[in-house]
């Protein structure tokens, strides 16, 4: 594998991580642009932007986009969050050069109006799809009580209100805001032909017009608190904890990521076995969510009502103990020993190396091999684990229970 | 196509119990999967889930090991593992990296033969199983599937294996051991691995694990009671879930490959059918798709779209018209578009050795025997859009079965008969 890296005189960077054993390549444009990038009133333009990339262009319709990603056999998709909008493809190596045609042709979309009012009704479908999912809302209702007025407590998805209110001349406004090539950023792994790319990509992006697209960096101040969502349709009761994590840039990530795997990884971790092998709970766990300049560490459990204002006990106490009772040498081996056979297994797919060189550059401008990263998680002491329980102790949260359950309590 | 080299080898113990492996040296991973012929279909009437509470005992300590060193002996290998339970299997997988894999091997060799079964966890066993059923509740898409499939394909077929509060209530520790030694048995149990394995090494480990394991050949539950007809879920949800489904060519069947393109032409890709017709031209909802569920020699067509409850009439509406446009015929081009489709899924299956791991163990099930994606690759190539053609005029879509949960139930209309059900 080889690591290449180039930038266009415009600004768009282009990396590719070589791979000439692959059977595959994957190549995928990735923005640094977000929810928590738009204002308000434009409540999730970033997603509806990413839908109608694919509604056509000057030169193609929407259904020519359609049919020349099919006609490519290619997997592709997109995807946005807080701070990213990521469009991606899968092809054999033989399209590489139609592949990046196509995506970077679609990148400069015409944003027609009958389209966009075709695609709204698409994207209220899509709302209104993960309102009647668990935990119905419960993540963006959490983020906004968690961030407050901070950007980052903006929903991706936008409301039914914010998405029936834009119209193409805002999404442009938005587009012309933040889709700068200084901004973007090809990232290809597998069997990619780095010389071509970088002529391909000179001819179809090297007249893309630069422009300043800073992202306003405002200090977050998470909020503790406790909320409850009534939801009488729901048979389960869902609790989602928030607490204040280590950002994008934060050297604390790696020791913290490996403290979420000995807590609440899915198996093995202290959360498995208070929670999912007594049965008290469904599905219960911890994740690291990582932004720039800020971050969260989520605790979630989800179980059967009743058991909810327990769990919740439970919950407290085992965060709290993550800081008096030191994680252990054994704990701490046998999260390594996970984490690096995890990096092995997804480290095989041509798509998820796209990703991981893709999200590097987007979280830190950085680019570290699997083994690289493999040795920075080897490297982390017990002592910096134990720290990290002290520095963002999970204790200090905003909860949100999502349920049946209207009468839940914050442990005393 | 880079499959020309791919090695599939399989070999049967004398036991009854088949390994089929594939071999991928360019991966450093390798991923098995045991399929157990002791399927929920064999859960006794009223003691429905037990197929699945037997699986989950089983993972609660088995020869030196308690439960919790169970557990931290399969990380310690770095297994990615799971196991659930079928209809006429229970599976239990892993992937890890390759050098591991005997260990593993020989953990699930006592899972096999020697499993605690503890009666004192039966209780945590039995909160756990009560946890999947209630998950199934929540999500409402799944919920018509399961019924779906339910009324489609009858009983046990139509089966899913965590059963109903009441039921797995009732399960006894007793039970689980009954269960546990009449079903857990080679014959026709399915070791599938993939990935940079030696072939020579894996027959040889296996034997020596597995040889003295003793058959006691069981027979298939006979199915019964398929409904065809409507059946409305009333739910007070933001959408309605429709899910509709008619009779199609098993994967056994030699027709297999014309029923599959045909349901491709509908839904494989941004510029299938549905897709595009549902959803791009009128925004009718996020999701749709059609795919083809098989079952041993039973098969069915399965379309789902989720939307708003005030469009979902027209949305069924435009979903069966769909359906029906297909025997008028398919074009060319759809089908060019599809063969590259499909052809670089197989390429992509070539980075994964769970994925195949998966694949041959589904192959050895249907057919008795593993196809090399070369094989794959010529049965696609063979497709035209005249067989294709023949195929959907012979083999319209009817006798719809429908099943629908929302605020309100829908009709299915264009004249196709609907029987009367509960």
């Amino acid at each position: 594998m080889e690591y290449r890296q180039h930038r266009l005189d415009n600004g768009l960077e282009i990396l590719a991580e070589c791979n000439p054993g692959a059977h595959a390549l994957a190549c995928g444009f990735f923005v640094r642009t977000g929810a928590r990038d738009e204002t308000p009133d434009v409540g999730g333009v970033s997603h509806f932007l990413e839908h109608m990339v694919f509604k056509g262009t000057p030169n193609r319709s929407a259904d020519q986009v359609n049919r020349e990603l099919d006609e490519m056999g290619s997997h592709s998709n997109a995807r946005t969050g807080e701070e990213s909008t990521i469009y991606h493809a899968t092809v054999l190596p033989d399209f590489q050069s139609r592949i990046v045609e196509v995506l970077s042709d679609i990148m400069r979309p015409s944003l027609r109006e009958d389209d966009f009012e075709t695609e709204k009704k698409v994207i209220i479908e899509e709302i209104k799809m993960y309102d009647d999912q668990p935990p119905y809302g419960g993540h963006e209702r959490i983020m906004a009580e968690f961030y407050g007025a901070h950007p980052l407590g903006q929903s991706v998805l936008g409301t039914v209100d914010t998405v029936t209110g834009l119209t193409p001349t805002r999404m442009n406004e938005y587009f012309q805001q933040r889709y700068s090539p200084g901004n973007i950023a090809l990232a290809a792994a597998g069997n990619v032909d780095f010389e071509r790319l970088i002529s391909d990509a000179e001819a179809f992006c090297g007249n893309w017009e630069s422009f300043p697209a800073q992202r306003e960096l405002v200090p977050v101040q998470p909020r503790s608190g406790f909320v409850t969502m009534h939801k009488p349709e729901s048979t389960q009761q869902y609790l989602i904890q928030l607490a204040n994590g280590p950002s994008s840039q934060d050297e604390d990530r790696f020791a913290a990521r490996v403290l979420t795997t000995i807590l609440g990884d899915d198996s093995g971790s202290r959360m498995y076995w208070e929670f999912l092998d007594s049965g008290l709970a469904e599905a219960a766990g911890m994740g690291n969510y990582e932004y720039d300049g800020a971050g969260l560490i989520m605790t979630f459990v989800c179980c059967a009502p009743e058991q909810a204002q327990e769990n919740l006990e439970r919950m407290k106490k085992l965060q709290g103990q993550a800081i008096v009772e030191r994680v252990t040498q054994k704990e701490l081996e046998q999260a390594k020993r996970k984490i690096s056979s995890h990096i092995i297994l997804s480290s095989e797919r041509t798509e998820s190396r796209m990703f991981s060189v893709g999200a590097q550059w987007l979280k830190n401008n950085d680019y570290k091999t699997p083994g690289e990263i493999a040795a920075v998680y080897d490297a982390v002491t017990l002592e910096q684990v134990n720290a990290i329980a002290q520095k963002f102790p999970l204790v200090e949260n905003m909860t949100l229970c999502v349920g049946p359950e209207a009468e839940l309590f914050a442990p005393a | 196509m880079q499959t020309q080299n791919q090695q599939i080898k399989s070999h049967r113990l004398a036991n009854g119990m088949t390994i089929v492996g594939e071999i991928m040296p360019w991966l450093e991973s390798a991923a098995f999967s045991f399929s157990v012929p002791a399927g929920c279909q064999f859960d006794p009437q009223g003691k429905e889930g037990l197929a699945n509470f037997v699986c989950e005992m089983l993972q609660r300590g088995c020869g030196k090991l308690n439960s919790r060193e169970y557990i931290e002996r399969l990380e310690w290998l770095g297994v990615d593992y799971s196991s659930s339970a079928s209809v006429y299997h229970t599976h239990f997988s892993g992937a890890m990296p390759a050098s591991n894999l005997y260990e593993a091997f020989e953990v699930y060799h006592d899972v096999f033969r020697d499993p605690t079964i503890p009666e004192d966890q039966l209780e945590e066993g039995r909160m756990v199983c009560y946890q999947e059923v209630r998950s199934i509740e929540d999500d409402l898409a799944q919920r018509v599937m399961l019924q779906l499939r339910k009324r489609q394909y009858g009983d046990p077929r139509g089966r899913w294996s965590q059963g109903s509060m009441e039921s797995v209530a009732a399960l006894t520790h007793g039970d689980v051991l009954e269960f546990f030694n009449r079903y857990y048995q080679p014959d026709g149990l399915i070791l599938s691995v993939a990935g940079n394995i030696d072939w020579e090494q894996l027959v040889t480990k296996t034997e020596a694990l597995f040889a003295d394991w003793e058959a006691k050949p069981v027979d298939s539950i006979e199915d019964k009671g398929s409904i065809i007809g409507s059946l409305h879920i009333p739910f007070d949800s933001q959408q309605s879930h429709i899910a509709i489904a008619c009779p199609c060519a098993p994967y056994s069947d030699p027709d297999y490959f014309l029923a599959r393109g045909s349901i491709g032409v509908l839904s494989d890709g941004m510029s299938s059918r549905l897709f595009r017709e549902l959803r791009e031209k009128r925004g009718l909802c996020y999701t749709v798709f059609a795919s083809l569920h098989s079952v041993l020699n039973q098969a069915c067509m399965v379309a789902y779209v989720g939307t708003s409850s005030e469009r979902a009439q027209e949305s069924l509406d435009a979903l069966i018209e769909q359906l029906l446009e297909l025997e008028k015929g398919v074009q060319e081009e759809e089908l060019d578009r599809l063969k590259v489709q499909i052809r670089s899924s197989l390429v992509l299956q070539q980075e994964s050795s769970r994925s195949r791991a998966g694949s041959i163990a589904g192959d050895w099930f249907h057919l008795g025997r593993a196809r090399t994606l070369g094989e794959v690759t010529g049965l696609i190539n063979d497709l035209s859009a005249e067989k294709l053609n023949e195929y959907v005029q012979a083999n319209p879509f009817r006798n719809f079965n429908l099943v629908t949960l929302g605020p309100e139930p829908l009709e299915l209309k264009h004249g196709i008969p609907s029987a009367s059900a509960g």
